[in-house]
């Protein structure tokens, strides 16, 4: 009963207030606006505590940018990144290319084998520092180190396959690489925490 | 929390254009205020989020979120649960850490309601006031609209496992317990309800699981609605590669879909079904019944005329009924979004920037949301939809062109199923 009586008093009420609502100007989605919710699959900031997203937290923009107009394009092969890019204009992808690249990155804490790691070191040292610095930290060409493994596992197996295209002298260098090669790389990656 | 009769009685009356609130709570604040505070009710996919977010949009707005479970147990891959091949631990939450991490003040306990003219919230502690609430309390059950069904007892005989918990449990301890060769009913309401894809995926892990362990069994689908309302063509597919489905001959393979088949009645005692033209046995009835928006949203009077979900402005997500009233998840109307745990993320955190836009002055920001929902079709492949959506003349739509269904079903989608929902959990936890 008292619900009852409540319930009609304040509906009245609200319907009073209905037509008072100011009607606000609306600016254009900011860059957080676009990007926060991306983290749904990302993690916050861009951080994946999940297995396989990649982070993109502290990714370099150009790099990100890239990445984007690639997926968007077809150029580069994805699972779902080329069905969500299409949604987006240059100006905002290179909005959310700036705002996580403002973002720290996180490395993914996850298992590794210390001694592949030590492989991997010696083999990441010979034929990838040349073009991924500082053991493969984010950089230029996208981020290693620290980035989850079964992702890497993925991009790895896309470039070998030619679907998705790198510079010539890395294919060369990964075609050259034993499973247990690529096995040793990704777990010096994991292993810079 | 007794509520005091006289302040029901207390109403102030007025003339046009000046409001009059009823005073249900004189009683003080049981928070002494430090600033500007906004209320959260329900700590879920949205309401977790909301939360964090506005702290994160502007750590001097004071927020407090209530929430009525000390775990949450999240929805999402729970129909993996009835095949077997996940556990509910899997999808269990909390929500202390992620206050801790950003300043947002919790509170465990359940808020029974809310008086918009003192803008306060009443919970078993006392009442609380706001300057803006959110309201993200999920769903309830349209149980009325069934014939013969007992919101206390049918659920226990009949259980619609669309709230991840001991329902779901239950429902799979009944095919457990089934024999081969038994009959398992499933009942889908009429669309909108929560996770358009949720009951075909539901149909898969439990055909799944017949599969490996009950191999003459039959499931058969009463769908209110026409046809599957999502991925209807990828489904279709995924249940005649592995179920032996057949879409001419519903004798075939493990899965019998009707569409246009609505569930009137239900008869817990002979465990029966009841379309209105149909009389159909059971040996497990998962009854999934009609929803509408959570009580709270309902006893806060910004359910809007059709007397199941919440009309909110789509950029704000303020109720268009009551005013510092914010409704976002399955409880309210977001256009072209679905009901999912997903867009309940994206509402919560264009909600939050522009809850922090209005208590700082400022214009608000046009909205942006992402959509993706994985479905299992086994427990190795899954298929995804996916959309990005925007405000456009006061409506919710997807961005034309963009998004859309995974091309097949594969490995790579049940991947990032699972690293989707570890962050999506983790978005909430952490
Ligand atoms: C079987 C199934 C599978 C699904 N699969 C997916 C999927 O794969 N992907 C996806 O995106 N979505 C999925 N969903 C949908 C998803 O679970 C919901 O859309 C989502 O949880 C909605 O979020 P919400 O915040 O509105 O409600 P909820 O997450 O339900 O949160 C509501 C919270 O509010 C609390 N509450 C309610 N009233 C009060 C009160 N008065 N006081 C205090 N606390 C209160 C509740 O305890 C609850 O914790 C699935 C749903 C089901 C049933
Ligand atoms: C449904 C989950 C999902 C959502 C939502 C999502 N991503 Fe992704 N993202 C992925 C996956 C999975 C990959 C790997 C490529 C693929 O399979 O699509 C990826 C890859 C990327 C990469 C490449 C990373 C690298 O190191 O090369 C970028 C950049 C990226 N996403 C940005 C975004 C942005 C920006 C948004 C929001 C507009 C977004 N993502 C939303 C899942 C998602
Ligand atoms: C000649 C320079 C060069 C060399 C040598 C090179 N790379 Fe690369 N690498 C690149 C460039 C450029 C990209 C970015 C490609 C793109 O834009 O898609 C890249 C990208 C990658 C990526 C994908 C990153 C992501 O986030 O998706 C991986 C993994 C990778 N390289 C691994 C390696 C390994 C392992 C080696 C050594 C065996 C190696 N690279 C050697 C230039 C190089």
């Amino acid at each position: 009963m008292k619900e009852k009586i409540w319930f009609y008093a304040l509906f009245a009420g609200g319907v009073a207030l209905a037509s008072s609502l100011p009607v606000l100007a609306t600016t254009a989605a900011t860059p957080a606006m676009l990007s926060n919710t991306c983290n749904g699959c990302h993690g916050t900031d861009g951080n994946s505590a999940g297995l396989s997203n990649p982070t993109i937290a502290g990714l370099d923009s150009n790099y990100f940018d890239t990445a984007m107009k690639q997926f968007k394009s077809g150029e580069r092969p994805s699972s779902i990144m080329g069905r969500l890019a299409k949604g987006y204009n240059d100006g905002e992808l290179k909005a959310m290319a700036d705002f996580f690249a403002a973002r720290k990155f996180a490395a993914a804490r996850q298992p590794f084998d210390a001694g592949k790691a030590g492989q991997g070191k010696v083999l990441h040292d010979k034929n990838c520092r040349m073009c991924h610095a500082d053991g493969g930290k984010s950089g230029a060409n996208g981020a290693l180190a620290g980035q989850w493994k079964d992702y890497l596992h993925v991009a790895i197996a896309e470039f070998l396959s030619g679907n998705r295209k790198g510079p010539e002298m890395m294919t060369k260098a990964l075609t050259k690489m034993t499973e247990a090669d690529i096995e040793a790389l990704i777990n010096y990656y994991a292993s810079q925490q | 929390m007794s509520m005091n009769r006289r302040s029901f009685i207390k109403l102030v009356g007025a003339g046009a254009g000046v409001m009059s609130w009823p005073s249900i709570s004189s009683a003080s604040d049981i928070l002494p205020r430090t600033g500007r505070r906004v209320v959260v009710v329900g700590g879920g996919s949205g309401g977790a989020i909301v939360a964090k977010y506005l702290r994160i949009a502007d750590p001097s707005i004071e927020v407090l979120l209530i929430e009525s479970d000390k775990r949450y147990i999240a929805c999402p891959l729970s129909n993996l649960v009835l095949a077997g091949v996940r556990t509910l631990e899997e999808n269990t939450l909390t929500l202390d850490k992620m206050a801790a991490k950003h300043g947002v003040k919790l509170l465990y306990d359940t808020v029974t309601a809310v008086d918009a003219g003192a803008k306060k919230v009443i919970c078993s502690a006392g009442a609380i006031s706001y300057d803006k609430l959110v309201l993200s309390p999920g769903i309830d059950y349209r149980f009325e609209e069934i014939e013969g069904y007992n919101p206390a007892t049918t659920p226990e005989i009949m259980p619609h496992a669309w709230k991840a918990g001991p329902q779901t449990l239950l429902l799979k301890r009944q095919l457990m317990d089934m024999m081969d060769g038994g009959v398992v009913v499933v009942t889908i309401p009429q669309a909108p309800f929560r996770c358009p894809p949720g009951p075909y995926e539901r149909i898969n892990m439990i055909a799944l699981y017949l599969k490996r362990h009950k191999p003459k069994s039959k499931i058969i689908v009463w769908d209110a609605n026409e046809n599957i309302v999502a991925k209807a063509g990828l489904f279709r597919k995924g249940w005649t590669k592995y179920y032996g489905y057949d879409d001419k001959d519903s004798t075939k393979g493990m899965i019998a879909y009707h569409g246009n088949s609505k569930l009137t009645k239900v008869d817990a005692k002979a465990m029966a079904v009841d379309n209105g033209t149909e009389l159909l046995k059971g040996d497990v009835i998962n009854v999934i019944p009609p929803q509408r928006a959570g009580i709270i949203a309902q006893k806060a009077s910004v359910v809007g005329p059709d007397k199941k979900w919440c009309s909110v402005d789509q950029v704000s997500f303020e109720s268009t009924q009551v005013k510092d009233i914010h409704v976002i998840g399955d409880a309210c109307f977001a256009g072209a979004l679905p009901k999912s745990t997903y867009a309940a993320n994206s509402e919560a955190k264009v909600c939050a920037l522009n809850i922090a836009q209005t208590l700082n002055g400022k214009e608000l920001i046009a909205p942006s949301h992402v959509n993706v929902c994985y479905s299992y079709i086994t427990d190795k492949e899954a298929v995804s939809v996916s959309g990005i959506y925007i405000e456009k003349e006061g409506k919710t739509i997807a961005v034309p062109n963009a998004g859309g269904l995974s091309p097949d079903l594969n490995e790579i989608e049940a991947s990032y199923a699972r690293s989707w929902m570890q962050n999506v959990m983790s978005e909430m936890s952490t």
